[in-house]
Formats: structure tokens, C-alpha cells, sequence
């Protein structure tokens, strides 16, 4: 999917990561938790911070910072987890994606919204869907199903 | 609403198709059964009659080909033979064929059905009758094959007098109606003339027919089709099969006025008597004794069927998706885990009142899991079963005699343990015939019966159950597969091995001992999925052979894939959980020891040298290693390895939680489980932790 694809106006829900703003469509989004007790599952990679228990189910939680080459998430008062629903090939599965803050919910329309830059980002573009424009600030809306595809994510082995 | 009762009709035509298999199967060795062959062609009739009323004309079609043979069968015209049952079973086949293809939609190869039926007819003429096969049951098996709507009607067949003339015998048509479920019947006589007035050629007997079927008005009617004009015909439903609380039937009078046979105003009077009011209505003249009884029988036979189905539905089970028993389970288990949390918070509070709640919340949870659990239990005969088809077309292919045995049919486990469970069984008793089982003029050379047999047995222990393939065969060629395994490099040429670490070389991926690849097996795929199989159902695999005696495959499989019994242990924060049925015991292991044992990581238990895995250094968990740690010490493939924690907390009832596609490729975990505490543990795989360590030790040893 690229900015081509939105020509809707769509809720997104922003979130911080470092200094940056990140915007999630809300429709992805299932719910947001406090940060809690993670359970590291060995001989996994970094960014892969474990699993929690979300009301008797096992979901599996990522920090997004290392995932897009920050440093590590650092716990504050605000940290927390955005649970979200993500296509992976033919299932959706829940999982959980670290924030530094979740912000507010926007609506933003289609016009607003240019397509990524390929360079001056310092993330892979292809995660990004596209760039929204609020006010003076520059939101970076993620394409949540490209940042976990699969072969990355089940691919622990490496 | 269609929709559902092709759902439901799939569902009873697999269920049928296997009874078929079981009933033409358990024929071939007792071929003059005429319970057997009945049950045979009732299956068939089933399929048959729900499939064409389900639009499944070419099911229909089909079945009323072999049907048709089997009828002659149950009349004793045609004799079970071998080959009959062959072509039968290969009808099954077609049959199952043409039902997946129906929800799948995938074209269907119709040349092997017409072969069936080109080879059935061939069979039909020229058979030499069989006296000892004779009909199944007196009543046509008809109205006891399907139990659907059984319907109570009520026929009042009264031809005219001159219906002898068109040819028409009234008797024929009563023993159709007979034909299509229970029937009583009652003949009028009172139109009979006297002597000097009655023509010889005329009819003058009239009929009231109760007849209890599940086969529809349609049925009915078509009985008279050919002589509608020639009667005065009246169908009248009186149960219609659905009305389940009241048994009574209605009163004699209103029957009869109902009928027609009394007017209502007639009755009343009759009423005003007070007498029994059979006897008063003859008694006036209003009405004659045989209908009278006529309509005593009605009323008795309407009784009878809706006690019969009150007494079916106390004791019938119900058809539950499995979907649904699946959502049950998973609601227990959580239950399960607010329970621990409830008896934790219980412990810390101090409050007897408060305790004593959480005690009997215990008890109940307990029972009601094992109950929840219980649901979901199966016996594996029917798994067997499949098996007998297997081994009987198998020998016949491979020119062998073998004979299989099964014991246990009746051990219960859960639903999908048996389900994955069918692949792994196939290609351990594929390979029993194939590689196993002597051809029988090599049998006979060694002293042996030219029978060779296969014994599938399946037994409970402890919180598994012992699933048995022995054959009486060959056995395994110890130095073969020691040949094979040094040539493939899994081992070295001066290995010391026992018998069992060589026997569990076939497990190796792409091993295979066979000369020669026949269609059966040999080219090496099969036991190492066999061993994943097992081990995906938390089971383990123990050989045991003996050169030329054959050899027996133990399988040992936990009873159930969502709950178990397990060992909670903590390294530095994490906790983590060991499945108890391997563990065998916990002992310390102190700074003391491992200064003795320079550096290796061998613990000495008893005088016993025991290998052991540090899994705080394995998963890279930072921190201090304690002053005393605790080595779980379990066995695994008949060895004991020995894996160091900083604590064992206890035992824990696990509600098993997968891991979710993300972690699916974790090795030595197996999925987690949610603490009392909520946080998550993880469910520790030994079996393949070990794996992992060998591996790396193997790769840092070159």
C-alpha cells in the first residue's frame, strides 16, 4: 500500500518514539495497555522484547525504536504498549508495539497526506505509508503490516 | 437452513462410510453374517436416501448401483465373496471421493466408479444362491435406517368392489405400506353381503392401515398410484413425529368421529353413559366392532412409538461442533489460571473464611476441567479401524499374509491427539508391513507361520497412553543400520552404541535401510516425520527389536494437548515451566560441585555420571549464578539429562498457550502459560533443548 491508496479520511492514532511522531490507523489499533511485566522468550532477537499476558492470551510484544534502529526503549511514566492487529500473509495476529507516549487520535485527509521521501528520514521507507502534514509538524504514518512481515518476524533464527 | 442440513448430512455419511468400512471389513471374516450384511446395506440405504434428498444425486446414483447388488446379497441370491468385498470397498472409496469433492469442488475421476459397477454387475449373474445368508430382519430396514421424522399415518384403503377386475390385488398394496415402516392393519368386514347375495368377484373388504414411517406422504401415495380411481383412499397424518412431551393419544371417540365413523352428536350421547366407551358404542350401533378395534390399535400404536421416542431421547447424544468444546476448554483453562490466582491471593490473606472459599473454588475447577477434558475424549478404535482397511490392502499389494490384531480399541483420548496422530500410525505400520513382515515363503524357511500379524494396542499409563505396534517379522538389522548411519556420516566408524541409540538412527532425516523403493516405503521419508509427529504431540517413540522375531514401536502420548502437569522452576526473574511427565527427580548442585567436576558440566547423582545443560548460560540470562542451584534431572529418549535452575518453586497445572505465529520457530520452547501471578512462563520442550545443546556442542567440537 502506498500514499496512492488514501483517499479517505481516516482516524490515526499518534504516538511517540524518541522525539519523533508516528501516526497508527485506528482501525489497526485493538486497544493501548500500561506498560507491564514482559516475559523475554530466549534466543529471540532484541527488538522481539517478549510476551504479555492481554487477558488470558499470550501476545507477543516488539520495541519499534530498535526495530527502526533507535536505541532501545527507555521505561518512563508513559511508556506503553499499543496492542494492534496485523495482517501477516492470509491471518491477522495480535501483538503488542512499545511506545515512548501515545498522543491523541486525528482525523487527516487524503490531501494531507504526501508520499515519503526516500531519503532524510533515517528509516526504511518502507514502512512508511506516507507523511501527514498537521499544522507545522510532519507525521510519519507507519504501514504497520510491511513493519512486521513475516519473514522477519518468524525468522528468529538469525 | 438447507445449508446446515448438508452440513449435518456430510458429517452422518462420514460417520456412515466408516461403519460401512468396519461392518464389509469385520464380513470378510465372518462373510455369512446376516446382521453384518444387513447393517451393510442399511449404511448404503442411508447414504443413498439422505443424498438424494439432499440434492447429492450423484452419491445417490452411485449407492443404488451397489445397493442394488447388496440387496441381492441380503436375499441370499449372492454369496459374499472376496471380491465382492474389494469392489465394495472401493464403492466406499468412490463414495467418500465424491463427498470431499462436493465441499471442495475438485474435479472428480469417475472412471474408478464405473469401474466398481462394471465389476459389481459382472458379479451378479451366475452366482450360486446361499442359503445360509437369508434377510437381515423380517420388517424392511428401511424404517429403521434413519430415525429422522417418523411420522404415524393413518390410511383408510377402500376399493371399490370391482377392483379385481383391473387386475389390482388390494393385498399387494398392504404389503407395500408394510415395507415402508411399522404397519398394523385392519380389515373391515361389515360390507360383507350375505352368502346368497355376494359376487365372488367383488371386493367388499375395506382396510384401515396405521403405519408408523419416516418415508413422507409421497411414499405413501405412491403405493396406490395405480389404482387411485379404483378406491376411495384418506391419508391422515395423526403424529407427526415432532411432538415430544405428551404420550397420551387422543380419546377412541375422537378418533372415530374424526374419522367419520361417528358423528359428534352420537358421541356425546355415548358419553352420557358412562361405561367404557368401546363397549357402549357397539353396545348402541353406532358403530361395529372391528372399528372399534381399529381404532384401539391406532391409539396403542401411537402410544408405542412415543414411548419409544421419549425413551430414545433420554438416553441419545447430541452432535456438538468441535469448535465449540474447543472455546470450552480454552474458558476452563482460564479459569483454571484465575483459580491459581484466586488460591495465591487466598495464601497471602491470612482469612480462614476467605481460604475456605478458594479451597472449594479449587475442587470445583478441578472437577470441572477433567469434565471439560473428558468432552473432548475419543476412543482410538475408530483410528484402528482405518488401520485394518490399511494392512489388508497393503498385504494384498505386497503379495504378504498378514493378519492384524488390535487390543485397546476402546482408549480414550482427546480428539485432536488422535487426529495428528493418524499420519505417524500410517507410516509405523506401513513400515511393520513393508519392512517388517517377511514375504511367506521366507516365513515359512524360518520356522514360521506364513501368517505374519501385526498387533496394534493402545493402553492407559499414568497421564498418557501407551500406544503398541509389535509385528512378528524380520526385525531391525542392527549392523545394517549401523552400516547405513557410518556411510551417511552420523556417526563415527568406532562408535560405542547401545542397541537403542542405533535403533534410533531410522529417526535420522532421509534414512532408509530398504534395498529396494517400493511404492510402500523405503525411499527414506517417513520415520523422521513419524519422530516430529510424536514430538509435536509432546509424545516420545522407545524401539525394541529383535532379529527375526520382529520388533515393537512404543509410542507414548500425553492424554491431552491443553492441560498438563508440570514443574515450575525460576531462573534469576524468569519463571518457567517442565513438563512432570519427564521429570525424575531434583537435586542441588552446589559451588562444591561444579569446582569438582573441572569445568564439565557433569553433576555425579548416586555414583551416576549425569550430563547436565546450565539454562541460565544457554538462554544468556544475566546476573549471578546462586550459591546452590537445583539440576531438574529428567529422562529423555531413555536418557537421564540433568537441566540447572536457581530454584524449583513446585508442581503447576498448566494451561498450555501457543506462542503465536511470531515465536513459532523458538527451539526447546514449547508454549506458555500464564501464572497465577499473571505473568507468563515459558513451557520448556527438553526433548529438543537437548537437541539444540548437542548441536552446538557437535559444531564447537570441529
Amino acid at each position: 500500500m502506498s500514499v496512492t491508496d488514501i483517499n479517505e479520511t481516516v482516524q490515526y492514532l499518534t504516538f511517540k518514539l524518541a522525539e519523533e511522531t508516528f501516526a497508527l490507523d485506528v482501525a489497526k489499533v485493538r486497544e493501548i495497555l500500561e506498560l507491564s511485566n514482559i516475559t523475554k522468550v530466549p534466543q529471540t532477537p532484541d527488538f522481539m522484547r517478549g510476551v504479555i499476558n492481554l487477558r488470558g492470551s499470550v501476545v507477543p510484544v516488539i520495541d519499534m525504536r530498535l526495530k527502526f534502529g533507535m536505541p532501545a526503549t527507555v521505561q518512563t511514566v508513559n511508556t506503553c504498549i499499543i496492542v494492534a492487529e496485523v495482517q501477516m500473509e492470509d491471518e491477522i495476529i495480535v501483538l503488542g508495539a512499545l511506545a515512548d507516549s501515545v498522543q491523541e487520535v486525528v482525523e487527516m485527509e487524503p490531501e494531507q497526506i504526501e508520499a515519503a521521501p526516500h531519503i532524510g528520514t533515517h528509516l526504511n521507507t518502507d514502512y512508511i505509508k506516507g507523511m501527514g502534514k498537521l499544522g507545522e509538524r510532519f507525521i510519519m504514518i507507519l504501514d504497520i503490516d510491511r513493519v512486521f512481515t513475516v519473514d522477519e518476524l518468524t525468522d528468529v533464527q538469525r | 437452513m438447507i445449508e446446515q442440513h448438508i452440513v449435518t448430512y456430510r458429517e452422518e455419511a462420514i460417520e456412515l462410510l466408516a461403519e460401512l468400512e468396519t461392518s464389509l471389513l469385520e464380513l470378510e471374516e465372518t462373510p455369512g453374517d446376516a446382521e453384518l450384511i444387513g447393517r451393510v446395506f442399511r449404511a448404503m440405504h442411508t447414504i443413498k436416501g439422505s443424498g438424494a434428498m439432499f440434492g447429492f444425486d450423484e452419491i445417490a446414483g452411485f449407492t443404488h448401483e451397489v445397493e442394488t447388488v447388496f440387496d441381492l446379497v441380503r436375499n441370499g441370491k449372492m454369496a459374499v465373496t472376496k471380491q465382492l468385498l474389494n469392489l465394495t470397498l472401493r464403492a466406499r472409496d468412490h463414495i467418500k471421493t465424491l463427498l470431499d469433492a462436493s465441499v471442495t469442488g475438485a474435479a472428480i475421476d469417475r472412471s474408478d466408479g464405473d469401474a466398481v459397477i462394471a465389476g459389481l454387475k459382472q458379479l451378479v449373474p451366475g452366482v450360486e444362491p446361499v442359503a445360509a445368508v437369508r434377510a437381515a430382519q423380517e420388517s424392511a430396514p428401511v424404517a429403521q435406517a434413519a430415525d429422522g421424522d417418523r411420522k404415524t399415518w393413518r390410511i383408510r384403503f377402500k376399493p371399490i368392489p370391482e377392483i379385481f377386475l383391473s387386475g389390482a390385488n388390494p393385498l399387494n398394496l398392504i404389503n407395500e405400506l408394510r415395507d415402508l415402516g411399522t404397519c398394523h392393519v385392519i380389515a373391515h368386514t361389515d360390507l360383507i353381503p350375505h352368502l346368497n347375495e355376494m359376487n365372488p368377484e367383488h371386493c367388499y373388504l375395506y382396510w384401515d392401515v396405521i403405519l408408523t414411517t419416516n418415508r413422507g406422504l409421497d411414499a405413501i401415495k405412491d403405493v396406490f398410484i395405480f389404482c387411485e380411481d379404483d378406491c376411495d383412499l384418506k391419508i391422515d397424518l395423526v403424529d407427526d413425529g415432532q411432538e415430544e412431551s405428551d404420550q397420551s393419544y387422543k380419546k377412541l371417540g375422537d378418533i372415530l368421529v374424526e374419522r367419520g365413523d361417528l358423528s359428534p352428536v352420537e358421541m356425546n350421547k355415548i358419553l352420557g353413559l358412562q361405561k367404557r366407551f368401546g363397549e357402549l358404542a357397539v353396545a348402541v350401533g353406532a358403530v361395529t366392532p372391528d372399528k372399534i378395534q381399529s381404532a384401539l390399535v391406532e391409539q396403542q400404536q401411537v402410544k408405542n412409538v412415543r414411548q419409544e421416542r421419549a425413551a430414545q431421547d433420554a438416553t441419545t447424544s447430541i452432535r456438538v461442533p468441535a469448535e465449540r468444546l474447543d472455546q470450552l476448554v480454552n474458558l476452563v483453562g482460564e479459569l483454571v489460571t484465575v483459580q491459581a490466582h484466586l488460591s495465591q491471593t487466598a495464601a497471602i490473606q491470612n482469612n480462614a473464611e476467605f481460604a475456605a472459599i478458594a479451597e472449594e473454588v479449587e475442587r470445583l475447577t478441578g472437577e470441572l476441567r477433567d469434565t471439560a477434558l473428558n468432552i473432548r475424549m475419543l476412543p482410538i478404535g475408530s483410528t484402528f479401524t482405518k488401520f485394518k482397511r490399511l494392512v489388508r490392502d497393503l498385504s494384498q499389494e505386497l503379495g504378504k499374509e498378514i493378519e492384524m490384531e488390535t487390543e485397546g480399541a476402546e482408549t480414550e483420548l482427546d480428539k485432536t491427539v488422535i487426529e495428528k496422530l493418524n499420519d505417524p500410525l500410517v507410516h509405523l505400520i506401513r513400515n511393520s508391513i513393508d519392512h517388517g513382515i517377511e514375504m511367506p515363503d521366507v516365513r515359512l524357511a524360518a520356522g514360521k507361520p506364513a501368517q505374519g500379524t501385526v498387533h496394534l494396542g493402545a493402553v492407559h499409563s499414568g497421564d498418557s497412553v501407551l500406544i503398541t505396534i509389535r509385528d512378528d517379522g524380520a526385525g531391525l538389522d542392527r549392523d545394517r543400520i549401523r552400516d547405513k548411519a557410518i556411510e551417511r556420516g552420523l556417526i563415527s566408524v568406532n562408535a560405542e552404541l547401545t542397541d537403542k541409540e542405533i535403533y534410533n538412527m531410522i529417526f535420522a532425516p532421509g534414512f532408509s535401510t530398504a534395498a529396494k523403493v517400493t511404492s510402500v516405503s523405503g525411499r527414506g521419508v517417513g520415520m523422521d516425520v513419524v519422530k516430529k509427529g510424536i514430538e509435536a504431540l509432546r509424545g516420545s517413540i522407545d524401539i525394541a527389536s529383535t532379529k527375526g522375531a520382529g520388533s515393537t514401536i512404543t509410542l507414548r502420548i500425553p492424554l491431552t494437548l491443553a492441560i498438563i502437569e508440570s514443574l515450575l522452576v525460576r531462573i534469576d526473574t524468569s519463571y518457567f515451566v517442565l513438563p512432570l511427565s519427564h521429570v525424575e527427580e531434583c537435586v542441588e548442585l552446589t559451588r562444591d560441585d561444579i569446582k569438582n567436576a573441572h569445568g564439565r558440566n557433569l553433576a555425579n547423582v548416586r555414583g551416576t555420571i549425569i550430563p547436565y545443560i546450565p539454562l541460565r548460560e544457554q538462554f544468556e540470562i544475566g546476573s549471578n549464578r546462586p550459591e546452590i542451584e537445583q539440576i531438574v534431572i529428567a529422562g529423555i529418549n531413555g536418557n537421564k539429562i540433568g537441566f540447572v535452575v536457581d530454584s524449583v518453586i513446585g508442581e503447576h497445572q498448566t494451561v498450555i498457550k501457543t506462542l503465536g505465529r511470531m515465536y513459532r520457530d523458538v527451539k526447546g520452547v514449547s508454549g506458555a502459560t500464564i501464572l497465577g501471578d499473571g505473568t507468563v512462563a515459558l513451557i520448556l520442550d527438553m526433548g529438543v533443548l537437548l537437541q539444540v545443546v548437542e548441536a552446538q556442542e557437535l559444531t564447537a567440537s570441529f
